[in-house]
């Protein structure tokens, strides 16, 4: 037995899964080089942080959870007004906007919870797809609130600090997005490796399973899916806030349907593929909205599918499988 | 008078016009080990997913201890000391051994809700689940995924993931089903050699395994309880003989 005060090893096993490796720090100092090599994208570079955050939040429920979601843009729509509205009837400024707007989409998510719980598969995947319908038709009706499908107008955000003002070339969008991104993704990455973390992925192997250990599942999906949604609103706020617009778009099923392909497409279940396939498809929209603006889901669609067929765990799986078999040899 | 640590008044369950259980009355002393017998299709399985809530009974009650749990969700029963082992493996496919035993500890010790701190934080839970994986002789393989488990030890791994939940009682269906007959010696072992505290029901079909471990017999047919007693009493009983093996005296 060894001495009390030391390590088990069982311990340092679990301990070492959460320790960071060199291939994420270079991922994180390379988020730093749109400054330098790329100002001219930095707007872009703001959208991809943020819709990075959104694919984060899916990946929490569907990656860890196995809940499959085809309304996740239900609660960044929701957090994407909130902001607005709250910058144009209380202030402009961007903090508390987030925080608003995470508390209300919190709401929203804890409230629906209850019903997301009871459900597996595909009524779950209707379920979803009708709550997000049902929150778009919602917006789009109370025109004298959102602005309908002209937008909302009269949006204004106060500088930042009460300094950085959100400028036409996206530094400030970029450095504010970036560094929000970067704050909840430290607080994902202690979740999935928390005591809850593993509860979420025993549900995803197991549901039979987990009543046969004494588990509560339903408490445990509510509470996650609670915890996407508040993320997800702060993604919807932070779009708000850096483009000083909140359109339908944001609380569109395209919107829901292109998170989750972006989430497939890196990989669910390990955080960054959520992180890269946002990365991969939004420069790909850029670049290909470029040379034909109307066709170019065409070339995600055949990304899409050849992805699926040939790393069925997403771009980041395929890679690390590949990296294992290398280690094997 | 000895202390009984489950019983069923009256259990009865139909599908239909199917009859699954009539009138079940079950009685496990407290620390007792008793195996539950019959041919197929008499309604063993569907007697432990009564037992432990993940079917609901017509009629009847089922108690642990003194404490009537016949409405109880399945997991309020586990936490109670009732956990169930499952005749095809119901395990936790992507996840270690090491990992699966922890959250079962995790969920005993209500921590598994805890999403702000590194698991390697609880360092009780993940000793007490290494504690449970050596004693099923699963040490060296806790680190493998289970579902590159060989397929004996996921057997093992079900009964490891039951005993985290510290049960009072333990209902273990068919622990070793479809493992070779040389080795299901060794899952039985393993049985053996848990605490005398423990109150045991399992079903099994190798006789020999039956009269090896078994104090107390229990014969199901049809979905009622045909006969009950001890080895001795159920090895001499013709009666037994002849359902168990479905053949029938002509003339």
């Amino acid at each position: 037995m060894a001495a009390a005060d030391t390590i088990s090893a069982p311990q340092h096993y679990l301990q070492s899964l959460g320790r960071w490796s060199a291939a994420e720090i270079a991922f994180w100092l390379a988020t730093l080089l749109p400054f330098f090599l790329f100002p001219n994208y930095l707007s872009l570079a703001s959208q991809i942080a943020i819709t990075a955050l959104f694919a984060l939040s899916l990946d929490l429920i569907l990656g860890y959870a196995g809940v499959v979601s085809l309304g996740h843009a239900a609660f960044f729509g929701i957090g994407a007004y909130s902001a607005g509205l709250f910058s144009k009837f209380v202030w402009g400024e961007p903090f508390s906007g987030l925080l608003v707007a995470a508390l209300l989409a919190g709401i929203a998510g804890y409230a629906t919870s209850f019903i997301i719980c009871r459900f597996r598969h595909l009524t779950l995947i209707m379920l979803t797809l009708g709550l997000g319908l049902l929150a778009f038709e919602v917006a789009n009706s109370a025109h004298w609130l959102t602005g309908g499908s002209d937008g909302l107008q009269g949006i204004r955000i106060w500088p930042l600090f009460g300094v950085f003002k959100f400028d036409l070339y996206g530094y400030t969008a970029y450095s504010y997005s970036l560094a929000v991104l970067f704050l909840i993704f430290l607080g994902m990455r202690r979740l999935v490796n928390s005591p809850f973390g593993l509860a979420l992925r025993g549900i995803r192997e197991n549901l039979v399973r987990m009543p046969a250990i004494g588990a509560a599942s339903r408490a445990h999906i509510r509470k996650a899916y609670t915890i996407a949604a508040i993320v997800a609103g702060i993604a919807g706020a932070l779009l708000t806030q850096t483009t000083e617009s909140a359109a339908l778009e944001s609380i569109s099923f395209q919107r829901s349907a292109d998170v989750l392909v972006m989430l497939v497409l890196g990989g669910a279940g390990r955080l960054y593929g959520g992180l890269i396939g946002t990365i991969i498809f939004m420069i790909a929209r850029d670049q290909f909205s470029g040379i034909a603006p109307q066709y170019w889901y065409f070339w995600i669609g055949i990304l899409l599918i050849a992805v699926v067929m040939l790393l069925p765990n997403g771009i980041l799986g395929g890679l690390s499988k590949i990296l294992a078999q290398r280690r094997r040899k | 008078m000895t202390e009984i640590a489950l019983s069923t008044r009256r259990l009865d369950k139909n599908f239909g016009s199917l009859v699954v259980a009539r009138n079940i009355e079950l009685n496990l002393p407290k620390g007792a080990r008793y195996a539950l017998i019959g041919p197929n299709g008499a309604g063993k399985t569907t007697l432990i997913n009564l037992i432990t809530g993940m079917i609901r009974p017509n009629a009847g009650q089922i108690f642990l201890g003194d404490e009537d749990v016949t409405v109880l969700e399945p997991q309020e029963r586990v936490r109670r000391g009732l956990a169930r082992t499952f005749q095809i493996n119901t395990l936790f496919p992507g996840l270690n051994a090491l990992e699966a035993v922890t959250l079962a500890v995790c969920e005993r010790h209500n921590i598994a809700g805890e999403f702000w701190r590194n698991i390697a934080a609880h360092r009780e839970a993940i000793d007490e689940a290494h504690e449970i994986l050596l004693k099923l002789r699963l040490g060296d393989s806790c680190y493998q995924i289970t579902r590159e488990l060989p397929y004996g030890r996921q057997r093992l791994l079900e009964i490891a993931l039951a005993l985290a939940t510290r049960p009072k009682v333990l209902l273990l269906d068919e622990p070793a089903a479809g493992v070779p007959q040389e080795e299901s010696g060794e899952v039985f072992e393993a049985v053996a050699s848990l605490s005398d505290d423990l109150t045991l029901l399992f079903i099994e079909h190798d006789m020999h395994v039956v009269f090896r471990f078994a104090s107390h017999i229990i014969v199901l047919v049809g979905g009622a309880i045909f006969t009950e007693g001890s080895p001795a009493e159920i090895a001499a009983d013709p009666g037994v003989r002849e359902v168990y093996l479905g053949k029938r005296k002509h003339g």
